[in-house]
């Protein structure tokens, strides 16, 4: 099939950035979405012109590296996928295509559909570490955990850090990835010691990188490429306010007062 | 207590006032409602004319209103506060979006319907609050006493077709701004469980095509009834 792309085309985060159009021609529809960029930068390099940078790893759908404001949703027209995993068999020939970068105010723009995503290794960095004992390995089954409560945190822990709920919510707020860090960790025994803690750091690292806050769309987890459920967010708003009415955590000047 | 301002000053906490204040609201339409229902009664008004009288003069009732007052005026500021630093947080926007593949155009419209909400909440004021306590009420005389005639007043507003026609539309924003908030406000809470969640979502979806559509009753049955087409 024949396609028209109109892909956001940046040079630096100083550059203002635009639309560019490119033409791309007999692409059959068993070629994956970055397949297609690869061929459209073959293209491009042969003559000599810049090929459009984009992020992407593991082409499997495990690492969330392929960040991409496909028509008007992340990754593309199907729930549930990353852009490594889109095939062209879901467009039709003689489609325009509008590719965007992720748009968020701690995403931005490093080249073309490039985004810098590092205020997610900051939240994760804010959340600290888990206790875990060193001594004599304890046997699994003394800690029993309902099925039910280990899925739970399995399925919270399958978040790929794509930030696909950011691109997609209207307000731009990284609170399902959030969720999902704050979730897998505090319904497990090993992570819960600091869970209160770590709901407090996460959130107030979210808020300072700049991410909008939750309007419960839901957008976030309609566009999830894991499926992560909005259920994770109600639990980090209850982690989030227990810990503020009962953590030992308050701020320098009042531990002050407290002391004299 | 600094520890109390900064949890509220974070995202987090102001959309807990903002689904706090919101539910508040929630329950003070009950009440507004069940009041109100007195317009249905076929005696001239006298009933609606003693709530009012009782609204107005009771202490508790006071209270109650001074904390309506403040939800509303939190909620306004809230609203403004989370609006302005969300639109912030997305400063160059996409040149195609297709929200509507993900999400439900109430809960992404939550702006602009209470906007639409405030401005009736204001004008609503001032034809009966505002007229109630500083303009000129007719004085009606009962058993009980002589006080103020604002079923008087209410008959006038509602003669008039222009004026229930808004009434309507606006009674249809809050009920579209409910379909999303009533349920949102748990979320925001934290109150999500299998066996509740399915249950609130019924209940708010409810809440919010009832009570909207009894409110927009009043006027129209007002209208008819002035105008004999009852
Ligand atoms: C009777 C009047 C009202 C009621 C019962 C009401 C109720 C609610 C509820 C329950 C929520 C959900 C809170 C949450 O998401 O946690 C909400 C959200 C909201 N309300 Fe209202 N509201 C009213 C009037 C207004 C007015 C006058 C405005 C004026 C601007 C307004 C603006 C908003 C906005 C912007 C949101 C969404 C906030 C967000 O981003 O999460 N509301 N409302
Ligand atoms: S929650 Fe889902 S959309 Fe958000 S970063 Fe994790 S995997 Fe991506
Ligand atoms: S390239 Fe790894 S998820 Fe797409």
């Amino acid at each position: 099939m024949d396609l028209t792309l109109k892909i956001w085309r940046q040079k630096d985060s100083q550059d203002r950035g635009g639309f560019q159009t490119h033409k791309v021609s007999d692409i059959t529809p068993d070629t994956s979405f970055l397949e297609m960029l690869d061929i459209l930068n073959d293209q491009l390099e042969k003559k000599n012109e810049d090929p459009v940078h984009f992020d992407h790893d593991c082409r499997e759908g495990i690492c969330g590296a392929c960040s991409m404001y496909i028509n008007g949703r992340p990754h593309g027209p199907q729930q549930g996928i990353t852009t490594c995993q889109l095939h062209m068999r879901s467009f039709k020939d003689g489609d325009t295509i509008t590719i965007e970068p992720w748009r968020a105010q701690p995403f931005p723009v490093i080249k073309d559909l490039i985004v810098d995503r590092t205020s997610f290794d900051r939240i994760i960095q804010a959340g600290g570490y888990i206790s875990v004992g060193t001594g004599g390995v304890p046997d699994a089954n003394e800690i029993p955990i309902p099925a039910r409560v280990s899925n739970e945190a399995m399925d919270a822990a399958a978040c790929i850090g794509c930030g696909a709920c950011v691109a997609a919510c209207k307000n731009a707020s990284a609170m399902l990835f959030v969720a999902a860090k704050v979730s897998h960790l505090a319904l497990l025994p090993q992570g819960n010691v600091e869970a209160q803690e770590r709901a407090e750091k996460m959130v107030e690292q979210m808020d300072e990188e700049g991410f909008g806050s939750c309007t419960n769309t839901g957008a976030c987890s309609a566009e999830c490429p894991k499926g992560i459920s909005l259920e994770h967010i109600a639990r980090l708003n209850r982690e989030y306010y227990f810990a503020k009415q009962s953590s030992d955590n308050i701020p320098a000047e009042d531990e002050v007062h407290g002391a004299g | 207590m600094s520890w109390l301002s900064q949890a509220l000053s974070s995202s987090l906490g102001k959309k807990l006032l903002m689904a706090m204040t919101g539910l508040f609201l929630i329950v003070f339409l009950i009440g507004h409602l069940l009041g109100n229902m007195l317009l249905f009664k076929d005696d001239g008004g006298q009933a609606f004319n003693e709530y009012a009288k009782f609204m107005t003069t009771t202490p508790a009732v006071l209270v109650l209103s001074i904390l309506t007052y403040i939800s509303i005026i939190a909620h306004v500021i809230y609203s403004i506060i989370i609006t302005i630093h969300n639109r912030k947080s997305r400063p160059v926007q996409y040149a195609v979006s297709n929200a509507s593949a993900n999400s439900v155009w109430t809960s992404r419209s939550m702006g602009v319907l209470g906007t639409l909400v405030l401005i009736f909440i204001v004008i609503h004021l001032k034809s009966f609050w505002f007229e109630m306590k500083f303009g000129s009420v007719p004085i009606v005389a009962y058993d009980s006493g002589s006080i103020k005639n604002l079923y008087l007043i209410v008959v006038e507003a509602f003669s008039q077709s222009w004026y229930v026609a808004f009434y309507v539309i606006a009674m249809m924003v809050l009920a579209f701004h409910l379909s999303h908030g009533f349920k949102s406000a748990f979320q925001t809470l934290g109150l999500a469980h299998i066996k509740y969640t399915p249950l609130i979502k019924t209940i708010g979806t409810a809440f919010a095509i009832i009570v909207p559509t009894l409110f927009a009753s009043m006027p129209i049955y007002m209208y008819m009834k002035f105008h004999g087409l009852l």
